[in-house]
């Protein structure tokens, strides 16, 4: 998958899209990591990982392992 | 007085939910535990009206009623329990403008256990600013609530809150959404099987893994959980959970849509600005370390004032009483053995205190969560996490609550490698140690055009050698746990706050009290202990003590004061004391330390601090306790029986200073340990691997710097 959240650049932003229950933890869900959400890359830490993101307001951190499991659909 | 109510306050972390808190009962308020777990329970009480008082739970924080962690099933362990005697008759959940939505989520789920509820919106001083409006009426309407905009921060809306807790009796208990249309028929069927109990109560307990301590279920609930839990499957439940907070949110989103409205959106805020530099690549590290090296000189030099002063106070205190009171065991006791084991715990408070006010400060700022994203990568390469740096850096406060503090980590490894590694880091109880001997081998000099001083250098040098020694021990662990990871991590980044002046107060008094009480207690008692022991022995070299220095040295020609002293340092040679110290010497005298050392160091397995203590009642003892003196005083003063010299030499001090670094001297963290890992395996390994390498980090020491 080449269209995740791992893959955003720098202030881009973007929707999320589909994503296996299993892979992510409801943890992220409840803080409104939601299909249909507006998500914006903030920047990443230092290595690359984690990143920081908006996602629809709420700033929140993940590490990349599970961003790659996020697919997100970019606005050309 | 009249009536009383519970109130318990729920909300997400970082709403300023604490503030609120602080803000209903002010300084009336205790912190305790929850029966049989080490959760800390906040409670305090309010006056609300004349005639209704309100005992206030501040509940730990939680995003949702899906618990993940001790603290947050707790919060559904007192919601759901109607018979404890917490329940309570209003719940307040406390939200933050700018992140309604998100909290509105736990609302919506405290709603559906039908428990009359208050919605606080705090913050509400920022919605000018932000360019919010907000419809409260259609808003009290849609979730069947009051809603009350409060501003802890600004003291504002505190009185409309009370008048809304006060009207509890009005709050209708109806739920605001329907969540069951996740899957009508399994909601059916819990209703048809179980029709005196709420639905969604049915479901939490269903869904939550809540055998983190010993939790009280009524039998109808035990008996649910064993015979219905495979009406569906683990991942049929977890997919359920998944929709019922799409459904959630999809009701919020709704209702936002009605009655929110923000113009514009700031994208270049402070946030934003802070972020660039706080956690740039470079700047953001130096920043850090920066930080940690400024609090660390600050808790050097800013508080040797008060300090001096305390040390000076009960050196005073204790030569008052013994020329005030007739001589006697019951005076010695006091003056000798009391006072000085106390005045060794009373004086590190300013240091303390300090160390508690930088470590509230940098939570409360928002700064913290920064720290735990810079590290992340390089703490997972040692098997941590970047949230383990949050106890690490608490340890320095004290290990117990950094232990605790490592619930939040979501991956049992990470968690327990955290756990095991953070009684290295320095903790304030060795801070009376490393002083102490600091002051007694490292020359006061200032370095590098006087602007660091070596004495600071040096505590500063020992602090890094705690946390070298914690990644070091983690990444060995790492290596050698056989556990596999399945970690995930989710943290929030909270907005930037000016820390505020009443919760960082409260909370530097609360832990420095609950500090110098527990210590105290310990070294009280070994005090008097220790007194006992050193002033009393048998056999004909302690009784006869003063006939055999009198006749030993009759040829010297000493004056009174000096022979006065030999007999007092030869009947401690024979006390009881004496002969126990003895027995160790053999052990410890590689190191550079002699018999007294040697029962200090045994008594401080009690808890680190009790060194000082024990150290000023065994030469008060000696002394007899009639010149004014400074512990520090009688330290530099003791000679090595057998190399000669001071006896706290640059060799010795070093040795002691690793000792105590690495030395696994705590009770009170070997017994959190054990409740967290709900093993004596953990804590044994730990307790044995942390002194066999303080044995040896000192030995080494010594022999070649000797």
């Amino acid at each position: 998958m080449s269209n995740t959240i791992a893959h955003l650049k720098r202030g881009e932003t973007a929707i999320i899209k589909e994503f296996d229950e299993i892979d992510v933890p409801l943890k992220l869900l409840e803080m409104g990591c939601l299909p249909g959400n507006r998500v914006t890359m903030m920047q990443s830490a230092p290595f690359k990982d984690p990143i920081y993101l908006d996602i629809n307001g709420t700033h929140l951190a993940i590490r990349r392992e599970t961003a790659v499991k996020i697919s997100v659909e970019r606005h050309g | 007085m009249g009536k009383s109510i519970n109130v318990s306050l729920i909300g997400n972390p970082n709403t300023g939910k604490t503030s609120l808190f602080n803000r209903l009962t002010g300084l009336n308020q205790q912190v305790g535990n929850y029966p049989g777990i080490t959760v800390e329970k906040k409670e305090g009480v309010c006056k609300i009206d004349r005639s209704l008082k309100a005992h206030i739970l501040d509940l730990p924080g939680t995003y949702s009623l899906n618990t993940t962690s001790i603290d947050e099933s707790i919060v559904v362990e007192t919601l759901l329990n109607r018979n404890s005697k917490d329940f309570p008759d209003v719940a307040v959940v406390v939200s933050d403008i700018e992140n309604l939505k998100r909290n509105l989520l736990v609302f919506t789920q405290i709603k559906d256990l039908e428990i009359p509820t208050i919605l606080v919106i705090n913050m509400a001083d920022r919605m000018e600013r932000k360019a919010i409006s907000l419809d409260i009426d259609l808003m009290q309407k849609e979730l069947n609530t009051s809603v009350v905009l409060v501003s802890a921060r600004k003291n504002q809306g505190i009185d409309e809150l009370k008048k809304a807790i006060a009207n509890y009796k009005q709050l209708t208990t109806e739920p605001c959404m329907n969540a069951s249309v996740i899957d009508t028929e399994y909601f059916n069927t819990l209703r048809n099987t179980y029709p005196n109990q709420l639905v969604y109560k049915l479901w939490l307990v269903i869904t939550q893994d809540v055998n983190f301590g010993k939790l009280d279920r009524n039998r109808d609930i035990e008996d649910l959980k064993k015979h219905k839990f495979d009406i569906k499957s683990e991942a049929d439940l977890k997919k359920m959970q998944h929709k019922e907070t799409v459904v959630r949110y999809q009701f919020i989103n709704g209702l936002l849509k009605k009655v929110l409205t923000v113009d514009k959106v700031n994208a270049k805020d402070l946030r934003s600005r802070l972020d660039r530099i706080l956690l740039h690549k470079v700047w953001g590290y130096l920043i850090f370390f920066f930080i940690l090296l400024l609090i660390f000189q600050a808790i050097y030099d800013w508080s040797t004032y008060p300090m001096d002063w305390i040390d000076g106070t009960f050196a005073s205190i204790s030569s008052w009483i013994n020329s005030t009171f007739p001589a006697g065991p019951f005076t010695d006791l006091f003056a000798e053995g009391i006072i000085p084991g106390l005045g060794g715990i009373v004086i590190f408070i300013p240091q303390i205190a300090f160390l508690f006010l930088f470590i509230a400060i940098l939570e409360e700022s928002g700064y913290m969560s920064r720290v735990v994203f810079l590290m992340d990568h390089i703490m997972k390469r040692f098997g941590l996490s970047g949230k383990s740096v949050v106890p690490l850096v608490s340890g320095t406060a004290c290990a117990i609550p950094a232990v605790m503090a490592t619930r939040n980590i979501e991956d049992w490894k990470e968690r327990l490698i955290t756990i095991l590694v953070v009684p290295f880091t320095t903790c304030s109880a060795r801070l009376p140690v490393y002083l102490i001997i600091i002051a007694l081998v490292i020359p006061d000099e200032r370095i590098l055009g006087g602007a660091f001083n070596m004495q600071g250098l040096t505590l500063m040098l020992l602090y890094l050698l705690g946390f070298g020694a914690a990644i070091f021990s983690a990444w060995v662990l790492n290596k050698v746990l056989p556990i596999k990871r399945k970690a995930f991590f989710v943290m929030e980044m909270p907005a930037y706050k000016l820390p505020m002046f009443k919760n960082v107060a409260i909370t530097v008094i609360e832990k420095t009290k609950s500090f110098v009480v527990g210590a105290g207690k310990i070294i009280m008692a070994i005090s008097i202990v220790l007194w006992i022991l050193a002033s009393y022995g048998v056999g004909d070299q302690f009784n006869g003590a003063e006939q055999i220095v009198t006749e030993k040295y009759a040829s010297q020609n000493l004056s009174q004061e000096e022979l006065d002293q030999k007999i007092a340092s030869h009947e401690l040679e024979y006390s009881f004391i004496g002969y126990i110290g003895k027995g160790i010497e053999p052990a410890v005298r590689p190191l550079g330390y002699d018999w007294k050392i040697g029962i200090a160091i045994v008594s401080s397995f009690a808890a680190r601090e009790v060194f000082v203590g024990t150290l000023a009642t065994i030469y008060s003892v000696e002394s007899d306790g009639e010149e004014e003196q400074t512990i520090k005083n009688r330290m530099a003063a003791e000679t090595n029986p057998i190399l000669g010299g001071p006896l706290f030499n640059f060799a010795s001090g070093i040795s002691l200073l690793l000792f105590y670094a690495f030395a696994m001297q705590c009770m009170s963290t070997l017994a959190i340990v054990k409740r967290e890992t709900n093993s004596w395996k953990w804590p044994a390994i730990q307790f044995l691997f942390m002194t066999a390498a303080a044995y040896f980090a000192a030995l080494g020491a010594f022999q070649i710097l000797k």
